[in-house]
């Protein structure tokens, strides 16, 4: 019974530290790209940085946009990684403040991500369009 | 126990991302530079096929069904030890070091098996089930193991490129998913049944669908910095 209980504590333990590291490679893809003017009248954004709560309010606009067909596997990532991240704030805010500045650092990332999604969405469906437009003429 | 359609839509989901990786690496040329992997995800999904054919001809509860899937299962965790061995030799491509990396794996590997016989040699009532279970949980976190040290030794080497990056958390998530998840069902025998029977197919297509992923959208020339995925609290 020991091995199984070690095991397990162990692999519990790395699992959340390999999530939360692929989580932020997916993350820091998406920080070096610039918001357009367009999702950032759509969304309302106005500074550089998009507020934490933003995230689901930015989900749902993507969501409203036809898909693109090869960003919902990150999509899906990044929202649980922002569930847990929920988690982890509301529970470090009272013990432990500096983790709940990072968590609401994580989060503001997470927004920033969706927003980026939200812009590609943007781009793919006007190309759309165009094409339909373009294939009627 | 039978199984639902949620079982069998994951299986479907769970063959077709396997196929589609192989698919993903012949279209993109990489299928030999990445062989372990293309390798890994055709047996995979060859081996999804034979559980599938053996379920319709035995059943879910026979012992045919179980044997093929506990053997199956560990034929492939075998075969993901080599991906974990060119996954190191991806990252230590500088250094000259395969001969001795895959001497270290195989060295491992043995000592595992090895360790899991012996464990189990003292309980001898249900040995070739009970074999494959220890082994399986094992394996896995010899595996857990091994991703982590590459971890390490990525960050240390302050590795960037991320397709190698995404491909190792990738599987350290998917070995530290199973390994646990492995020994809750040794701890809780009861757990089986219920939630740890919808686990283990949730955590199977995790794999193929981050390699997927990470082989369609992220360009072989695509760099990140390590340091910016460590989370440390400021």
């Amino acid at each position: 019974m020991i091995i199984p209980a070690f095991i397990c504590v162990i692999s519990a333990g790395l699992f959340l530290q390999f999530f939360i590291s692929y989580c932020r490679s997916i993350l820091a893809t998406s920080r070096s790209v610039e918001l357009s003017d367009r999702v950032r009248e759509v969304t309302g954004i106005e500074s550089e940085h998009v507020a934490a709560g933003d995230f689901a309010r930015l989900l749902q606009l993507v969501r409203l946009c036809p898909e693109s067909g090869d960003d919902q596997t990150e999509i899906r990532a990044v929202g649980t990684y922002y569930g847990l991240l929920n988690v982890i704030e509301r529970i470090s805010r009272p013990m432990a403040p500096a983790l709940a500045t990072w968590t609401e650092h994580e989060r503001e990332s997470c927004s920033y991500f969706a927003a980026v999604a939200l812009d590609r969405r943007i781009s793919y469906s006007r190309d759309l369009f165009t094409q339909q437009v373009a294939d009627r003429l | 126990m039978q199984l639902g359609p949620f079982d069998y839509v994951i299986w479907i989901v769970s063959f077709l991302l396997e196929a589609g990786v192989v698919v993903c690496a012949l279209r993109g040329k990489i299928f030999y530079k990445y062989l372990s992997f293309s390798l890994y995800m055709l047996c995979a999904a060859l081996v999804n096929c034979a559980q599938y054919v053996c379920l319709r001809h035995f059943g879910f509860t026979s012992h045919e069904y179980m044997y093929t899937y506990y053997y199956t299962e560990s034929l492939l965790t075998i075969m993901l030890f080599f991906v974990v061995i060119q996954l190191y030799q991806h990252a230590f491509v500088e250094m000259r070091v395969s001969r001795y990396i895959r001497s270290a794996a195989a060295l491992l590997l043995i000592i595992t098996a090895g360790f899991s016989y012996a464990v189990i040699h003292q309980n001898k009532d249900h040995l070739t089930s009970r074999f494959a279970v220890e082994l399986g949980q094992n394996l896995y976190f010899v595996g857990v193991v091994l991703t982590y040290l590459l971890w390490g030794a990525i960050l240390k080497l302050r590795e960037t490129r991320t397709r190698l990056i995404q491909l190792v958390l990738a599987l350290g998530i998917y070995f530290s998913a199973t390994a646990g998840t492995y020994a809750l069902r040794n701890l809780f025998p009861g757990l089986e049944s219920t939630i740890l029977k919808s686990v283990f197919p949730l955590v199977g297509v995790w794999l193929p669908a981050a390699w997927a992923y990470t082989f369609f959208k992220v360009p072989e020339d695509a760099r990140l910095a390590t340091a910016r995925l460590v989370a440390r609290a400021r």
